[in-house]
């Protein structure tokens, strides 16, 4: 079934394309045949990031994007994360709703998820889901993160570019942001640029970056465009800022970094989880609460319960 | 039964009104009950609404309409489902609620609608009424 599913999707099918994020979303033994299967159709698509605050137009930004990508000709892939409720595992997928008229364009691919568990602005299957999009065919692939505050980063790990969309009047919430979401961006976008407080966010933001001048003496120094994504301002010029990125990227060689790095990422994510499921299997449950016990009776403290569960599960003495 | 948090269910609304409160407050009761929702928003063609359910992957669509065109936009919709391949109720389940006379819902549960839920229904026999019948869809029972 996943071969069929793979070589109709190969072919162009969109509904294989998107039973087969269902199933690298859903299961993860058949995530790992499936990522198996297709890897060495991928590595062609640019991976844009588009994140930023929650209302900061991201979506609407996006549809704008979409539109003067496709006028180019490019196939464009989407995936929209928004977040699941952490009570009842529900989500409201609402991004869509920005980009629905290009749903029926034969080369645009739009797929919502949802972020089920996970906590750095991404869903977890938000890599192999863009594999599938990749091996599909889709030049660029757009990944918009949940609205995101200071430190959910993942984007950098899964993007080529990353744009942050911010908007005027956040005020010192721009320097709050300082530490974790201002250090990924290679392209920042103050969206909402027809409000009063534009060019002081823009000030702002050159000014934080003047700060490290000497790092952009050798190094991509992030650019920061105005836009008013509703009416589409500036929005082509974000496109052929996104592409000049990109030939950065590829004519310093700073690519083969990014990927070194994501590959290594992504190893270490998988090996991990796999471990974890290894010992949920290995380890009988009585197993494990008598440890715990120990640990509440201060007999036994975590790191050495550790240590038992390793080497009883994996056999590794660490 | 079907792990809710993997039902995904698309709530449209087609049609040219734009009252989307019903279709809104359903999205949200679904969420809460544990489904992963997907809203498309108003005004939406039968064309959109499809490729939606096809890029979506989605299980459940659940049409709201108010606007009195049910006869003609829900059987163009199953239309278009059938023709990208996507029989109803094999690989989709597909409901509807909204504005739609007893003799009407009759007809379009003969075409192909797995259920017709008039205004004040209680959105626990809509929860009810998907659990059921999630499990037949064909990508469930393989």
């Amino acid at each position: 079934m996943i071969d069929d599913l793979i070589d109709r999707m190969l072919g162009g099918d969109k509904r294989a394309a998107a039973r087969l994020i269902t199933l690298v979303e859903n299961d993860d033994e058949r995530a790992r045949e499936i990522v198996k299967k297709i890897y060495r159709y991928t590595g062609n698509a640019h991976v844009v990031g588009i994140t930023g605050p929650p209302g900061s137009g991201k979506s609407t930004l996006l549809d704008k994007l979409i539109k003067v990508v496709r006028k180019e000709g490019s196939i464009v892939g989407v995936i929209a994360i928004d977040p699941t409720s952490p009570f009842t595992g529900g989500a409201l997928l609402g991004d869509r709703i920005r980009m629905q008229r290009h749903s029926t364009d034969p080369g645009v691919f739009i797929r919502s998820m949802a972020t089920r568990g996970s906590l750095g602005g991404l869903a977890k299957a938000t890599s192999d889901a863009i594999k599938v999009l990749d091996a599909f065919g889709c030049d660029v692939i757009f990944v918009e993160t949940v609205g995101v505050g200071q430190i959910e980063v993942d984007i950098v790990k899964t993007a080529d570019t990353v744009v942050l969309t911010t908007v005027p009047g956040l005020g010192d919430d721009i320097q709050a942001i300082k530490a974790g979401l201002m250090e990924i961006a290679n392209i920042f976008v103050v969206n909402k640029a027809d409000k009063e407080g534009a060019d002081a966010t823009v000030f702002e933001l050159e000014l934080m970056l003047d700060l490290e001048k000497e790092k952009w003496k050798n190094s991509w120094r992030p650019r920061i465009l105005k836009t008013v994504a509703m009416t589409g301002r500036g929005v082509e010029e974000l496109w052929s800022v996104i592409k000049e990125h990109r030939e950065y990227l590829l004519k310093t060689g700073r690519i083969t970094e990014k990927r070194k790095f994501r590959a290594e990422e992504e190893v270490k994510t998988i090996v991990s989880s796999m471990i974890a499921k290894r010992i949920g299997k290995k380890m009988q449950d009585e197993e494990l609460m008598y440890l715990i016990d120990k640990i509440i009776s201060r007999e036994l403290d975590p790191y050495s319960a550790a240590e038992v569960v390793l080497e009883k599960s994996l056999g590794v003495k660490v | 039964m079907a792990e809710r948090s993997k039902v995904r269910i698309i709530v449209a609304k087609p049609g040219l009104d734009g009252h989307d409160r019903g279709a809104k407050v359903i999205a949200r009761a679904l969420r809460d009950a544990g489904f992963e929702v997907i809203y498309t928003g108003i005004r939406q063609t039968p064309e959109q609404i499809v490729e939606s359910v096809i890029q979506e992957d989605a299980d459940v669509l659940g049409i709201s309409i108010l606007s009195g065109a049910h006869m003609v936009l829900i059987p163009k919709i199953l239309r278009l489902l059938e023709e990208k391949g996507l029989k109803p109720n094999r690989d989709v389940l597909v409901i509807a609620g909204g504005i739609i006379p007893p003799d009407d819902a009759q007809e379009l549960e003969k075409m192909g609608v797995a259920k017709v839920f008039g205004p004040g229904s209680p959105i626990e026999d809509i929860v009810e009424f998907i659990d059921e019948n999630i499990t037949k869809l064909r990508k469930f029972s393989s």
